[in-house]
């Protein structure tokens, strides 16, 4: 497969890519879907009491062409990425940065509400914000 | 180490933030060099392109909106920051750097001094 980090020359993501080669090589335990993190677009989760919020850093995409799926948990993003045309007679220098297909999942935790997604793109992040159930959520008890 | 160096002194008063290093193309044709970078989550404010004598350097900040009392639970992009500097070299005008930036990709557009774009030179026989 194709591998290509988002941030060249980044010695813990070459150590990283690394270790996922030995683990897959060596099938020590893989995540069932292969690859656990690496790679176009990289993700951040972050956690709030009320919802679930994970930034997809996909620059350059036409947010039309992007597919995102909640199914069974799961929260899928594609899409794909196009190269720009390189004119001719051209020299291409440096070629660092990603092009073509790419598929993110992510498993989401039980308590998530898969009705009330919100989904913006903004600056090439994708900020998706799923809010918990109104069951999971804190909330005081007042004492009679 | 040495605090009586002046070298040292200055380089630990100036403290060089971390940042990442954006990934990006760099195509050149006969009149002048295209670089592309990446550097999602960057607004159009927070991005800054410097052009000192030859060296050029893209710098960007990362804001991205993010709710009262989020927590990380998994990180890839580690810090909000991107860095990239170049050298530029002598046949490039960098006083005439063309900039657009759009979905998080910054495109520059470096032209090629005029003394320095490619002409044919006629070649006199006799």
């Amino acid at each position: 497969m194709a591998y290509r980090p988002l941030f060249p020359r980044d010695v813990y993501a070459e150590m990283d890519r690394l270790q996922r080669e030995m683990l897959q090589a060596f099938d020590i335990s893989p995540s069932i879907r292969g690859l656990s993190r690496g790679g176009y677009p990289a993700v951040n989760v972050g956690s709030t009491a009320k919802s679930v919020e994970l930034y997809t850093f996909a620059p350059g995409i036409d947010p039309a062409t992007l597919d995102v799926q909640i199914e069974k948990g799961v929260l899928t993003i594609a899409g794909e990425r196009k190269r720009d045309p390189v004119p001719e007679k051209a020299n291409v220098h440096i070629d660092e940065r990603f092009a073509g297909r790419f598929r993110r999942v992510v498993t989401l935790p039980d308590d998530v509400d898969p009705g009330a997604v919100e989904a913006r793109y903004r600056d090439g992040v994708l900020h998706i914000s799923i809010a918990r159930k109104q069951a999971a959520q804190p909330r005081r008890i007042t004492i009679q | 180490m040495n605090e009586t160096n002046p070298v040292a002194r200055n380089a630990a008063n100036a403290p060089v933030e971390a940042a990442l290093t954006p990934p990006v193309d760099v195509i050149e044709d006969a009149a002048g060099i295209t670089l592309f970078a990446d550097l999602p989550g960057v607004p159009k404010e927070k991005l800054s392109l410097h052009v000192e004598a030859d060296t050029l350097t893209i710098e960007g900040e990362v804001a991205l909106p993010t709710p009262e009392g989020m927590e990380a639970t998994h990180v890839e992009v580690t810090l909000p920051r991107y860095r990239r500097v170049f050298t530029l070299s002598k046949e490039l005008d960098a006083g005439k750097v063309g900039a657009e930036f759009a979905h998080g990709v910054l495109k520059l557009r470096i032209p090629k001094a005029e003394h320095a774009q490619p002409r044919r030179i006629q070649v006199a026989v006799g």
